[in-house]
Order: structure tokens, then sequence, then C-alpha cells
């Protein structure tokens, strides 16, 4: 571990008895008390994560929608000040740079929050295609990132801070919140499904930060939960995960996030026209959801066959699912097989057991 | 970490109980506590035969699958159908309703790598 990136969260988790492991290169706790309690806490109270190893970058410049249009799949011209955006950004063949949230600022300044395992590709991808006069910072190393998640996060966060958290938007934000005496972003956003708060600092306040919202949180139930709960709660949901989901290889539409990839939008962005073509020849393959028939979990790369033999797909993402109950899997397959009902195999080490293609998402939280 | 003194352990994280020509077989209380929140179990087929060495069980966690390796060559006399229905059994009760197999052996002699309780306490030791 001692090789490892440690987040100004390292000795909270410690602390907490936080199972740490590699995580692509950070030192971060996988699970504290157990991935299901965890989990469980998340649905019906809240957990506190630290997501800290989160990339961020600082765009600014008189043309910085105007480039970020060029880069980003989403319409970014439809944010306001104030409003965060989910997008994709694309290699020219229509293979998946990253995906990416986008805050915007106002029309000169916008922020970027990019996956950790892609922060230093991003930085890359973004320079080498950036225009004169815009100016982009890398500010990865000087943020830390805490998610407080599940349906208790506003009645803890609003604890400690004075913003009126009932009027902030789902995927709204605010810049200078004070949290705890604590100068921080607040953005009603998250990856788990649940209602909750991300919350972006400077790393020398994100322990006393953590501090008082666990304080905050002890009479609510909130749990401090590692990336093994996180894992399971973005999939329970639906949402995507860069090398499993989405990649250089698998396309944004092949994976089922079409509503981010705007077709139609005046810019001619990166990948724009790769996907447009894909669109028309129609896709070839789709993501879609499996339940399992026969006991037995599916796990990512496990193949998928038809009821001849053939292998007609792979596991992206597949798990059981506490919430749900089942064992369930996400799956990249032949267009053929993906109509609901449809019976296929996957192959679970020597056997091969019986699934069938069920909606997604598998979870949705109750509207309020 | 719990280590029952009864028992003879594998360096496999597994426990082995003999009794004549019956031998019961589960993981330790480091295995289950390293796997976490053990989700599903597959178990072999009654009168399967298995060889030293083989896999002859998965425990799943959420995260993860991992093989349970057996200590002996012998034919399974018994599985633990519990385990199925209630996976959690391992975590809770490593030691007694968490049992995983029991084999009939022809020769308990040639089973591989027990540990006595002291000595598997110094091997897990080690590995921290």
């Amino acid at each position: 571990m001692e090789n490892l990136n440690k987040t100004p969260l390292y000795q909270q988790h410690v602390d907490a008895g936080g199972k740490i492991v590699d995580f692509g290169g950070w030192a971060l706790p996988v699970q504290y008390s157990g991935i299901l309690e965890e989990i469980d806490a998340v649905r019906n109270r809240a957990g506190l994560f630290d997501v800290s190893h989160m990339g961020e970058i600082v765009v600014g410049g008189e043309k910085a929608l105007d480039w970020l249009q060029s880069m980003l799949t989403n319409d970014i011209g439809r944010l306001v000040d104030g409003q965060v955006m989910y997008t994709l950004m694309c290699y020219p063949d229509g293979g998946v740079v990253d995906d990416l949230l986008v805050y915007r600022f106002n029309a000169q300044k916008f922020l970027l929050v990019v996956n950790a395992a892609n922060a230093e590709k991003d930085w890359l991808w973004l320079q080498q295609h950036c225009w004169q006069g815009i100016q982009l910072e890398n500010t990865s190393d000087t943020t830390a990132q805490l998610a407080l998640q599940g349906p208790e996060a506003e009645a803890i966060l609003q604890k400690i801070t004075d913003i009126p958290l009932d009027q902030l938007g789902f995927f709204r934000f605010v810049h200078e919140a004070n949290v705890a005496g604590r100068s921080c972003l607040i953005s009603r956003t998250g990856y788990t499904g649940e209602d909750g708060f991300e919350i972006y600092c400077r790393p020398d306040v994100a322990a006393p930060l953590w501090e008082a919202i666990m304080e905050a949180g002890k009479d609510k139930g909130l749990l401090p939960a590692g990336l093994g709960s996180r894992d399971t709660l973005r999939f329970e949901a639906n949402l995507p995960l860069y090398g499993h989901e989405i990649s250089p290889e698998i396309s944004p539409l092949e994976a089922g996030l079409g509503f981010f990839v705007k077709l139609k939008k005046e810019a001619d962005y990166i990948g724009k026209q790769a996907l447009i073509a894909q669109k028309e020849a129609g896709l070839k393959r789709r993501l879609r959801g499996l339940e399992m028939l026969d006991r037995g979990i599916p796990r990512a790369e496990y193949p998928v066959y038809n009821e001849a033999g053939d292998q007609i797909g792979v596991i992206t993402t597949g798990s059981f699912s506490p919430t749900v109950g089942k064992n369930i899997a996400n799956a990249l397959m032949d267009t053929s097989y993906i109509e609901e009902g449809t019976t296929v195999l996957v192959g679970v080490r020597n056997r091969r057991l019986k699934a069938k293609v069920v909606k997604l998402p598998f979870y949705k939280r109750e509207a309020k | 970490m719990n280590i029952h003194q009864e028992l003879k352990y594998t360096k496999e994280h597994e426990w082995v109980k003999i009794e004549g020509n019956r031998v019961t077989v589960g993981v330790t209380d480091y295995a289950q506590e390293q796997l976490g929140d053990i989700v599903f179990v597959e178990l072999p087929d009654v009168d399967d035969e298995i060889g030293t060495g083989d896999s002859f069980a998965v425990l799943e966690s959420v995260k993860a699958a991992a093989d349970v390796y057996s200590p002996l060559t012998g034919v399974v006399a018994e599985i633990n159908e519990d385990l199925l229905d209630e996976p959690a059994l391992v975590n809770s009760e490593p030691y007694g309703n968490g049992w995983m197999v029991v084999f009939e052996v022809e020769d308990v002699e040639a089973i591989e790598g027990l540990m006595t309780p002291e000595e598997y306490s110094q091997f897990v030791a080690e590995q921290e």
C-alpha cells in the first residue's frame, strides 16, 4: 500500500475499520462493516463515500462553451448556470474516451468531473484538442470529494449548512456553500440511484468535513460506505462503469446511452459522424439486463450463449443484487436476442445457466 | 479470529474434521472474513469423486467468486443444502452450520497439508 495514492481521508478509513485495497493505484476502502450492510444503509438511510480519487478539470475562456460542444456528446448549450449534466466524450470512431459530469458556473467557466482511472488520459486528450484561448486547469490534486447518498442525505446535510437544500434541484449545484464552517461546492448528484449530494472541497478540509457529516448523521443511521457497495449500487440503478458498460470498443449507443448523445446537435463533436453512421446502419449489439433463472452469479466477461450454443454476447457487470434479491447482470448482446423475455445461457465457469432478458434499470427509487 | 481447537486446518484456509473415514470440510473464520458477505455457494453433487487439490465448491461474495479446494481424494457423501438458501451461514457460523461438504475417504492418512490449530494460527499471522 506504500506506493499507492492516498486521499486526504485515508486515516478516516483506517480508523473506521475500512478494508483498504489497491483501487487503480489508490488506497481506498472496499468496505467497512460489510458490503450488504452498506448497501442497505444507502438505500434506506444514508452512506458517506470518499470519492476524492475522481479527476477534476476546470475549463475557462470566452469560447469555453463552443469548445466543450465540440468535445462532448451531450448538448452543453442547454446548461444554465448552476446546473450539472452527464455526458460522454468520444473518439472519432464513436468509442468512449470517458463519461463525465459537466458543471456550468457561467458561459466562460465549467468544471469537468472525470473517472479517476481516466483522469490522466482525459487531461491529455483535452489538451491535445484544445483551442487557442481556452484555459485548462487540472485541479484533481487540489480537490477532495465526498458523496453523501441516501434518503436521509438531505436531512443530514441540512444540519450543518445554511443552504436551503430542499430548494436545490436534482443535478443543480451551489458553488460557494458553507458546510460545517468549511467552504465547498455542493451538487445534488451521485452514483447510487438515490437522492444525495456530492461535496467538493480543498484537501485540507476533507477530514473535518467527513467528521462533521458522520456526526450529523449519527442518529440517522449514516454509515461510511466503500467502493464495493458503490459498484453494486450504481449497477442496480443502471449507471454505467467505464471499462465495463462503456469503453473505447463500446459506443454509447450500444450501451443504451443514446439519450446523452445528441446526434442532431449543431456542433460537430468528435465521434458524431461515426455515431450517426452506427445508428443509421443499425446496432449489431446492445446492452441488456439479464436475470438468472438457474442458480449462479454471472460476472463480468462471462460469455452469453443462445440455446443452440453459439456465443451471442458477454457480461459487462454481474452480481447478486441485495436490493432486488436476485442474481442479475448487464450483457452486451447481439441485437437478435435482446427482446424482453428471451432466454439465453450464461457460461458460469464450466456450466451454462439459464437467464432471461429483462428491462433496465433493475432498481429505481420511488419518486418523492 | 476464531480458531477451533478440535479441528485441523489447510493452507487454503479450510477446516477439516475427521471422524473415521468421514471428513467434514468448511472454510475458516479467517477465510470468511477475507471474502466478505457470502451471497452464493456452489456445492458439488453427492457421489461426486473429488481429487486432492480439485476445486469442489465455489464461494461467491458480492464482488467475487472464490474456489474452495479439496485437501483429499474422496467421494462426496453429504452436502450442506442449507447453504444454497442461506449462504450467509458461512459468515456467521463458519465452523458450525456453515460446514460445506462431508467426504468419504479411503485413505485418511493421505489428507494433505493439515495443520494443528497452533500451526494454522501461526500461518495466518504470517499472511497478515
